[in-house]
Parts: structure tokens; C-alpha cells; sequence
């Protein structure tokens, strides 16, 4: 019989994401906040600085918001799956986490029950950023037709959920060795300067001093980033002046690192939970 | 060659001794547990018999949380050899774990999660199938008589509610073995009745529990067997009226003109088998009928010319039995050295 087991975790994760009613609705509301205000604001910017930059003929342009769109989705499933394993560790200081190590439930299910709740609110996420983003104007899937509409929603989540499941892993693993959530605080708030800003969510990384572009170029979040693009906008456009290509191979490529981020993530957590003693 | 086939006899309910005598459902040998240097579990052995109810009595510190943690898997055993419930803790503790329940110490119930959902979120770690759980959910509701609360989140209940449900989910998956850790601690003197009683009936109905106290009466009340535990070593082991028994068969106190001649004064006499400096006097341990004796010492010592200025009789009690064998009171915690000297130096 196959265990269903990290099913039970992922339950009561989710009865607790929608029980906290100031929880949801805050998850909910924040990335269509930054699509509203931070992104009309660049949009409104960037637009100005780069509209009189001659476009490269033949090349479909888009607008920042939809550039920036697909960047706030990234940042967006970054936030949410870096925080995702904090409810390990207020388990592990109200004591509630013993239930779980004193059951004979194994503990890669904990990884990934906690994993599959986190990735479920990053779907929730993504999918409320591409609704309201179309609605205020962003140029997601533009001429598509139903069914490729369809395949590029089901692409974006495909990405969206291997990157969440690498940075779910990593929180997970660095929740269970602390003790304090402060202390996960201020990790995560270390992480996510060098993985937001060095990538191409917001900005392009031409411009990008070498050591910069570099780190931008292992960065998880820019092959997620193009990965949304990608699907979302298409493998040849142009925005803020620069040309972007993509082929089903790079794409491909971006998917397999992210792939082998997540699984080098699961390691590090399957290796601090059973090293682990909760007592 | 085999010996005769014997045909035992075993009821469903093991509660005889018939039954206690025969059946290890915890077995320990040579436990030892550090943290470092300090060594919480100094190389105790001890077995607990099927359908009983065993305690661990000890000051907080002795041991008796590292000791059960070990034993309900939660910690890695380092030295010695534990089998519970036929399974070894170093080798299969997931089989250990399917067959046993833990009350811990500390509530360790989820604040947003309601009673039912709390009895199914366990039910569900330990893949119990679903009919299975909602019947068994239903019935410890009422055995712990939440079933008006079941859609009650658990930050509603008071610390005796809170304790059942606890119990409850312990039970949850009928385990033969329970194991409470400090069942009673924080709750009013009504409600750790209560807890008792709850905990009573839950053995008669054939689980054999494993508590940890630090209250005497407690011990004293609820168990069969008792081991005293203190500084990681179990110092003795017995049934509570054996304890007793054993220490003395009264207990008189007296505070005279002049405790030292009384001592030496008193030692002589056949009945007495010990006395300790207690407080302002002086607590001999007699094996007969104190209500006899007393008269005859009372006499002995008024014709030494020493004036007695309290007298006082009693059965002896844990707390008694505990002072002798640790020789500190269990409230003392070790944080009073100079009584602990002054018993120390009382005892012969």
C-alpha cells in the first residue's frame, strides 16, 4: 500500500491557511498589490525612459507591466515558499511537532505534506496575479487561443511548482535546525536580497556588472522567471528596449535546473529532519 | 526436549497478578543518557508488567522525562537496551511507535484546530482507516466526555478539558501501552481527581500505563508498582504499601529538651529500626504498633530527665518513603543544602 501519510500534513496545513482569515486574505492581496502599485508606478517609468529607444523591427513589443508581470509572480512564489516551513518550526516551539516524530508517520511525508500545501498557495498566488494583471492591463497570452491559453497556464505552473518545492525544502530544512523564529527571519530576509535582485524579475541583467550576471545566471528565480515569460508572453519579444529568444530547448533547460535545485534542496531537508530530535 | 504444553489462561482484561507477573510489556536494562558531561539516565533497568500501572516518582530533573522520551522513540538511545512492547527502541522504533499512546508534559494541542479535528489529525498520522477512526473518535468523546465540545476549538477548553483530550488522542489508536508525562501538572486539586479516575478506568479497560510524577499522592493513589527516582538512578522499586511497610510500620515525631540524648537514648530499644533529624526533632521509624510504643519512650525519656515539647503519631506516608531513600523532601528540589546535610547527617 503506498502511504499516503504526508496527505495528513498537507491538511492540516491548508485547514490552517484558510482558518486564519487575516493570513489568506493578506497572501491573497499582497501580490495583486504589487502589481497594482509598484508595477504601474515602473510601468509608468520605464515606458518613458525606453519609449524613445528605436524598436528592433519584426519583433512583437510588450509593455513593462507585462514584463514585470511575470516577475512579480516569480518574486511572489519565492516569498511565499521561503516562509512556507515557519509553521515547522512554531510546531517545533509549541511542542506540536512531537505528535508528528512520536508517530510512526516517516518523516520525508513532514517534507512533503508541508512542500505540497506550500506549492498549492504559489498556484493560488500565481493564478491571482495573471488574472489581475490581465484585468489592469498586463499582455499575458496575447492572441492566444483557448487551448494554448490552457498549455502556457499549465507551463507557468509547472515552473511555479518546481521552483516553490526547491525553496519549500530549503525553509523546511532551515526551520527544523533552528530554534527561534526570529532567527529564520533574518535568514530568509539574507537569501532573498541577492536571489530577488540578482535576477531578471523586475529588470533586465544585461546591464549587469559580470559577477552580477553570473549569480543571475544560476539563480533559481531568473530560470523560473523565464520560464513564466516564456508562457506567458512568448519566445520572442521584445520590452525596455532589449530582445528576448527563448526555444522549447532553453526553456527545457531552465526546467531542468530548477529540477536539480529542488532535488539538491530535498537532500539538505531529508538530511536535517533525520538528524532532528524534537523533544 | 520441550517441556509440558501449559495452557495459560488469559483474560482479556489483564488486570490480575496472574498476569503481571508473567508478562513484560516494558523491558530496560542498563539505561544511560547524556547530554555532554551531565549524565541524565545513570544505567537504570527496570520492567513494567502488562495491564499495570507504573510510575516513575522523582523531584523534576531526576530523569524521568529523558528516561520516557527515550522510551517512546523520541530520543536515541545511547547506552543499554529498551523493548517496548516487544519491539527494541535502538532497532524498530517505528513499530514501537505504532504501539503505543504519549500524554506529554507540556499541551501540545494545536490552538486552532477543533477536538474532532485534532482526534482525526492524529488518527490519520497513524493511517488508521477512516470508518475506524470516526467510530473511534466518537467513542472517546464520550469516554472523556467532550462530545458537547467537538466543534470546539482546543484554545477553548479549560487545562482539565484540555488534559482529556489529550488522554483521548492518546488512546486513539487503542495502544497497549500509554505513557502520561506528569498527567496532572497545573491542574486544580478537583480536576486531578478527576484525571485519576479517567486514568483508572482507562487501565481497567486493559492498557497498561507508564507515568511519570513528581506529585507523592499521586504515585501513591494511582499505581501498582512505584519506582523512586532521583539524580538518574532508580533508588527503589515496589508497590506503595510495600514502600511503606518497608520504611517503617509507624512513624513518631518528637521535639525534646535534648534531641541527641533522645536519640542515643532511643536507639537502644528493640522496636526502633531507625531515626532522622527532621526539622526541630527528631522522626523514628518503629515496627510495631506505634500507639503502644509511644507510652513506654514517653516514660523511658521522662525518667532521663528530658522534657518532650511535641509528640506526634502517623502511618507513614510516600512523602516519607521518599525523604528516606533520597534523603531530601521531593518539594526541596536539591536547592536547600542545609537540610539536605542535616537529613543526611540524621540518617544511620
Amino acid at each position: 500500500m503506498v502511504n499516503l501519510g504526508f496527505l495528513t500534513i498537507y491538511w492540516r496545513d491548508m485547514l490552517r491557511f484558510v482558518r486564519f482569515k487575516t493570513l489568506l486574505i493578506s497572501s491573497l492581496v499582497q501580490p495583486a498589490l504589487w502589481m497594482a502599485f509598484f508595477g504601474i508606478a515602473m510601468a509608468a517609468n520605464f515606458d518613458r525612459l525606453t519609449g524613445n529607444i528605436p524598436p528592433i523591427p519584426g519583433v512583437p513589443t510588450v509593455t513593462y507591466l507585462t514584463y514585470m508581470g511575470a516577475g512579480v509572480i516569480a518574486m511572489t512564489t519565492l516569498f511565499t515558499s521561503l516562509f512556507g516551513g515557519i509553521v515547522l518550526l512554531f510546531d517545533k516551539n509549541w511542542g506540536l511537532m512531537r505528535e508528528i516524530m512520536a508517530s510512526p508517520l516517516p518523516r520525508d511525508h513532514i517534507i512533503f505534506g508541508i512542500a505540497l500545501s506550500g506549492m498549492t498557495k504559489s498556484f493560488i498566488q500565481a493564478v491571482i496575479i495573471m488574472v489581475f494583471g490581465i484585468f489592469i492591463g498586463a499582455e499575458f497570452f496575447h492572441g492566444y487561443s483557448a487551448m494554448e491559453v490552457a498549455v502556457s497556464v499549465l507551463g507557468i505552473l509547472l515552473f511555479v511548482g518546481i521552483f516553490s518545492l526547491g525553496f519549500l525544502f530549503l525553509s523546511a530544512a532551515i526551520s527544523i535546525s533552528l530554534e527561534s523564529p526570529e532567527g529564520l527571519q533574518g535568514i530568509i530576509t539574507l537569501l532573498t536580497m541577492p536571489i530577488f535582485f540578482a535576477s531578471n524579475a523586475l529588470y533586465p541583467v544585461n546591464a549587469f556588472p559580470p559577477v552580477l550576471q553570473a549569480i543571475s545566471t544560476v539563480n533559481p528565480l531568473t530560470h523560473l522567471v523565464n520560464g513564466i515569460r516564456y508562457f506567458a508572453i512568448g519566445g520572442n519579444f521584445q520590452a525596455i528596449g532589449i530582445h528576448y529568444t527563448a526555444t522549447p530547448q532553453t526553456i527545457a533547460l531552465s526546467f531542468a535546473l530548477l529540477l536539480v535545485f529542488a532535488a539538491m534542496m530535498f537532500g539538505l531537508a531529508y538530511w536535517r529532519f533525520k538528524k532532528a530530535i524534537v523533544t | 526436549m520441550p517441556g509440558p504444553a501449559v495452557f495459560l489462561w488469559r483474560p482479556q482484561e489483564s488486570v490480575g497478578w496472574y498476569d503481571m507477573e508473567n508478562t513484560h510489556i516494558i523491558e530496560v536494562s542498563g539505561l544511560v543518557h547524556r547530554y555532554g558531561d551531565f549524565v541524565a539516565v545513570d544505567n537504570i533497568s527496570f520492567s513494567v508488567f502488562e495491564g499495570e500501572i507504573f510510575s516513575f516518582l522523582g523531584p523534576n530533573g531526576a530523569g524521568k522525562s529523558t528516561a520516557i522520551n527515550i522510551l517512546t522513540t523520541l530520543l536515541r538511545i545511547q547506552k543499554g537496551k529498551a523493548v517496548v512492547a516487544g519491539h527494541d527502541v535502538g532497532i524498530a522504533p517505528e513499530k514501537v511507535r505504532e504501539s503505543i499512546g504519549i500524554v506529554f508534559q507540556e499541551v501540545t494541542l494545536d490552538r486552532d484546530m477543533t477536538c474532532w479535528e485534532i482526534l482525526e489529525f492524529h488518527g490519520r498520522l497513524y493511517s488508521m482507516p477512516r470508518d475506524e477512526r470516526r467510530l473511534r473518535i466518537e467513542e472517546l468523546l464520550e469516554l472523556v466526555q467532550l462530545e458537547n465540545k467537538r466543534d470546539t476549538f482546543t484554545k477553548h477548553l479549560s487545562g482539565g478539558m484540555k488534559r482529556r483530550l489529550e488522554i483521548a488522542r492518546g488512546l486513539m489508536t487503542r495502544p497497549k501501552l500509554l505513557f502520561l508525562d506528569e498527567p496532572t501538572i497545573g491542574l486544580d486539586p478537583q480536576t486531578r481527581m478527576k484525571m485519576w479516575d479517567y486514568i483508572k478506568a482507562v487501565n481497567r479497560d486493559g492498557t497498561t500505563i507508564f507515568l511519570t510524577t513528581h506529585y507523592m499522592d499521586e504515585a501513591d493513589h494511582l499505581s501498582d508498582r512505584i519506582s523512586i527516582i532521583d539524580n538518574g538512578r532508580i533508588i527503589t522499586t515496589g508497590k506503595a504499601y510495600e514502600l511503606k511497610n518497608m520504611l517503617a510500620k509507624d512513624l513518631i515525631y518528637l521535639e525534646t529538651s535534648d534531641n541527641t540524648a533522645t536519640e542515643a537514648i532511643l536507639k537502644g530499644m528493640d522496636s526502633v529500626t531507625d531515626i532522622r533529624g527532621k526539622g526541630r526533632g527528631l522522626l523514628i521509624m518503629v515496627n510495631t504498633d506505634g500507639t503502644r510504643l509511644l507510652p513506654r519512650i514517653m516514660e523511658t525519656l521522662g525518667r532521663s530527665g528530658i522534657s518532650l515539647d511535641t509528640v506526634n503519631l502517623k502511618k507513614p506516608s510516600m512523602d516519607d518513603v521518599f525523604v528516606h531513600y533520597t534523603g531530601r523532601e521531593l518539594r526541596d528540589e536539591g536547592a536547600e543544602k542545609p537540610s539536605l546535610a542535616v537529613a543526611r547527617a540524621g540518617r544511620r
